[in-house]
C-alpha cells in the first residue's frame, strides 16, 4: 500500500524483562522468581506442565494480577504498577474472547476507538488486519457465525490492531482440533514475523512450542528451568526435568562411574559434570536407540521381543520387550518392516551424551 | 407428525389460550364494567369514574409519584446492583455467596419488619420519613433487591465475564467502559427483565408506602375506593392496563436490541463492504 514506512512494528520492537515474579495464592506459590528476557521482536514460548505457572506468569506481565514480589520492565519502563488497560499489550486468550455483540471488524474497532483513532482510520485498520490473518471476508460475521480457528483469528487481529508493544498469547489454540492447530500456529508464527512484535507464547504442547518459537522456556513448579532454542531444548536439555518433558525418553537404570554412566553394558558419556558415582537412572532418546537383526542367535542384556511397532509416517516406533524393561526404539520405517511384532532383536545404543537422574538429583528437585 | 396429531395439538393450544385469555380478561372486564356503571341502579353507563381519574388531583399526583418511585428505583438498582455484582464475581469470587444471601434477605422479612427497622435509621440521620420520594425509592430498593439480584445473576453467568472483561482491559477499556461497552450489551435481556421486575413490584406496592405514610399509586386507589369504588377500580384497571403495555414494549425494544440483531447486522455490512481491500499492519501510513 503506501509502503515506504513497512517496518514502523519491527522498528518499534521492544525489549521485555521479567524480573524474579513471585506471586502466590493462599498457600501455593504459583510464580517462583521467575526471570526472563525476551528480544526485541522475538517469540519466546513457555512450555510446562499443568499448573507450573505459565498462565500466572503472562497474567502478571498483563497487568490482569499483581505481583507478590519482582517487576516487570517494558521497553526499559518499570510497567509494574501500571494497570492492564495502559500497559500497550496485545492478548489472545485460551478462551473464545469475541464481544458476543459486535461483529468481526467492530471487535478490531473496538480496541482503536479507545486508542482514539479517527473513523476513517480505524475502519482502514481493521481491514488490514483481518486481511492480514485471512479473514478480509468475514469482517462482518458475528462471533457465533464463525468457527474456533476464525475466531481465534479475530482475536489475534484485535490484540494485534492497536499495535501493541507486546503480544501474549494463553494457550490460544487448545480449543481448536489438531488440523487447524497446526494451521494456525504457522499462521501466528508467520503474522508475528511480518509484524515483527516481541511475543509470549504460552502453551503445554510441546510440539506447537518448538514448532514457532525462537526461543523456549520449559518452567516448573513456578521456576523457569532452561531456556534456549528450540533444538537446544530438544537435543541438550539440561535438566532430567526438561528432557522428559520435551520429546520421549526411555528411562534405562544404569550405573555411573568412570565419568559416563554404564547402561546395560554400553558406555554412555554423561551430560551433566560432577555426578557422584553410583546406581542412576539415564534417560535414552528413542532415536538413539536402534535395532540389529541377529536377535534370534545371540543373548545378552539388550536382547529382547518386539512387542508393538507403531507407524508413524516416515518413522515408526518399536517397543522392545527386555525383560524387566521395554525401551522404545525409533528408526525409519523401512528398516521397522524387517521386525514385525513377535520377532526377537538386539538394541545398540548410540554414544550420544545421556542425562542421568540420581538419587540426590530426585529428592533435590523435588 | 400425523395430520390427526397436529389437529389435536392445534386444538389444545387453543384451548389453553382460551382457558388463560378468559383467566385474565373475565375481572379485568368486570372491574371495567363496574366502573362504567351508573351511580344507581337506573342511570345509564358513563365514563364518570375514569375522567374522576384526571380531576382528582391526588390521583394524577399519585400516579406521577409512582412513576417517579419505578424509575428512580429501578435506575439505582442498575446503577448499585449491576457493578457490585460484576465486582464481586471478578475480584472477590468467594463473597459471591455471601452476597446472594444478603440479596435474597429482603424475601424472608416481612415488609412491616423493614419499615419498622428502618424509621429509627431515617431518624437517626435525620430524614423527614414523609416527605422525601427518595426515602421511599431507598426502602423500594431494598424490596427489588432480591427479584432483581436473581435476574441480573442469570444474565452474568451466560457471560465469559472474565474473560471478556479481560480482553477489554487489555484492549485499553477502563472499568467504566468496560461495564457500559462490554457487559451491559450482553445482558441486555437480564437488565431488561430486572427493571421489568423492579417496575412492576414499585408500581404494585402498597404496604410501604402506606406504612411511611407516603401517598403512591396503590395508597391513593386505596383511599379513592373508600370515597367512589368507581373510580378506584377504573385507576386499577388503567394500572393493570399500563403495566401490560409497558410490558410489551419493553420485551419489544428488547427484541430489537438483543445482541446479534440480523438487522443490525445488515446496517452495519452496507457501511462496510465499501472497498475491501487488503493491506499489512503497519503499512497504514498516517
Ligand atoms: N486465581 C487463583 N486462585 C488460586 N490459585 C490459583 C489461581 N490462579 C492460579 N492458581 C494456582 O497457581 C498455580 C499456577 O497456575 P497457572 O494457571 O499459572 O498454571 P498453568 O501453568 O497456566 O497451567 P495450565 O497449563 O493448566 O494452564 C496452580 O497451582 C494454580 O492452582
Ligand atoms: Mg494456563
Amino acid at each position: 500500500m503506501t509502503g515506504g514506512n513497512g517496518s514502523e512494528a519491527t522498528r518499534a520492537a521492544v525489549e521485555v524483562r521479567l524480573e524474579d515474579l513471585r506471586r502466590t495464592y493462599g498457600t501455593t506459590t504459583a510464580l517462583d522468581g521467575l526471570t526472563l528476557t525476551l528480544s526485541p521482536g522475538e517469540l519466546v514460548a513457555l512450555l510446562g506442565p499443568s499448573g507450573c505457572g505459565k498462565t500466572t506468569a503472562l497474567r502478571l506481565l498483563a497487568g490482569l494480577e499483581e505481583a507478590n514480589g519482582g517487576r516487570v520492565i517494558i521497553a526499559g519502563k518499570d510497567v509494574t504498577n501500571v494497570p492492564a488497560n495502559r500497559r500497550d499489550i496485545g492478548m489472545v486468550f485460551q478462551a473464545y474472547s469475541l464481544f458476543p455483540h459486535m461483529t468481526a471488524s467492530q471487535n478490531v474497532e473496538f480496541g482503536l476507538q479507545l486508542h482514539r483513532v479517527d473513523q476513517d482510520e480505524r475502519r482502514q485498520r481493521a481491514r488490514e488486519v483481518l486481511d492480514l490473518v485471512g479473514l478480509a471476508a468475514h469482517a462482518n460475521k458475528f462471533a457465533h457465525q464463525m468457527s474456533g480457528g476464525q475466531q481465534q483469528r479475530v482475536a489475534l487481529a484485535r490484540a494485534l490492531a492497536i499495535r501493541p508493544k507486546v503480544l501474549l498469547l494463553d494457550e490460544p489454540l487448545s480449543a481448536l482440533d489438531a488440523k487447524v492447530r497446526s494451521r494456525l500456529r504457522d499462521e501466528i508464527r508467520r503474522v508475528q514475523l511480518e509484524v515483527g512484535i516481541t511475543t509470549l507464547f504460552v502453551t503445554h504442547d510441546q510440539e506447537e512450542a518448538l514448532a514457532i518459537a525462537d526461543r523456549v522456556g520449559v518452567m516448573q513448579a513456578g521456576r523457569l528451568e532452561q531456556l534456549g532454542p528450540p533444538t537446544e531444548i530438544y537435543s541438550r536439555p539440561r535438566t532430567p526435568f526438561v528432557a522428559e518433558f520435551v520429546g520421549l525418553s526411555n528411562r534405562m537404570p544404569g550405573e555411573v562411574k568412570f565419568g559416563g554412566v554404564e547402561v546395560r553394558g554400553t558406555q554412555l558419556p554423561l551430560v551433566q559434570k560432577d555426578v557422584p558415582a553410583g546406581p542412576a537412572v539415564a534417560l535414552v532418546r528413542p532415536e538413539a536407540v536402534t535395532i540389529a537383526g541377529d536377535g534370534e542367535s545371540a543373548s545378552g542384556p539388550l536382547v529382547g521381543t518386539v512387542i508393538a511397532v507403531a507407524f508413524l509416517g516416515a518413522v515408526s516406533r518399536v517397543t522392545v520387550d527386555l525383560g524387566d524393561i521395554t525401551v522404545l526404539a525409533q528408526l525409519p520405517t523401512s528398516a521397522a518392516a524387517d521386525h514385525p511384532a513377535g520377532s526377537r532383536v538386539r538394541l545398540a545404543l548410540r554414544p550420544d551424551p545421556v542425562l542421568v537422574e540420581t538419587k540426590e538429583a530426585t529428592t533435590a528437585s523435588a | 407428525m400425523s395430520r390427526a396429531r397436529r389437529f389435536r395439538l392445534q386444538v389444545f393450544r387453543i384451548a389453553v389460550f382460551v382457558v388463560m385469555g378468559l383467566f385474565f380478561l373475565v375481572p379485568i372486564g368486570s372491574m371495567f364494567e363496574f366502573s362504567t356503571r351508573g351511580n344507581s341502579a337506573t342511570a345509564p353507563r358513563n365514563l364518570d369514574a375514569w375522567l374522576n381519574i384526571v380531576k382528582t388531583p391526588e390521583l394524577s399526583e399519585a400516579i406521577i409519584a409512582s412513576l417517579e418511585l419505578a424509575v428512580i428505583t429501578t435506575l439505582a438498582m442498575l446503577v448499585l446492583v449491576l457493578p457490585t455484582m460484576v465486582w464481586v464475581r471478578l475480584r472477590f469470587s468467594g463473597l459471591s455467596r455471601v452476597i446472594e444471601f444478603i440479596c435474597l434477605i429482603p424475601l424472608t422479612v416481612p415488609a412491616i419488619a423493614l419499615v419498622v427497622g428502618m424509621v429509627p435509621i431515617y431518624r437517626w440521620i435525620n430524614i423527614n420519613v414523609n416527605d422525601s420520594i427518595l426515602t421511599l425509592a431507598f426502602a423500594y430498593l431494598i424490596l427489588v433487591l432480591p427479584y432483581s439480584y436473581r435476574a441480573l445473576d442469570a444474565g452474568l453467568s451466560a457471560i465469559d465475564l472474565k474473560t471478556l472483561s479481560e480482553a477489554a482491559r487489555s484492549l485499553g477499556a477502563g472499568w467504566a467502559t468496560v461495564m457500559l461497552r462490554v457487559v451491559m450489551p450482553n445482558m441486555s435481556t437480564a437488565i431488561l427483565n430486572a427493571s421489568l421486575l423492579s417496575v412492576a413490584l414499585v408500581l404494585g406496592e402498597y404496604t410501604f408506602a402506606n406504612l411511611l405514610a407516603y401517598e403512591n399509586l396503590q395508597v391513593a386507589i386505596a383511599y379513592v375506593g373508600l370515597v367512589d369504588a368507581g373510580t378506584s377500580i377504573a385507576v386499577a384497571v388503567a394500572s393493570l392496563m399500563f403495566a401490560f403495555v409497558l410490558l410489551l414494549i419493553l420485551s419489544y425494544l428488547g427484541r430489537r436490541q438483543a445482541p446479534f440483531a440480523p438487522a443490525a447486522a445488515a446496517d452495519y455490512d452496507l457501511a462496510q463492504t465499501v472497498g475491501l481491500s487488503g493491506g499489512v499492519i503497519g503499512r497504514a501510513g498516517r
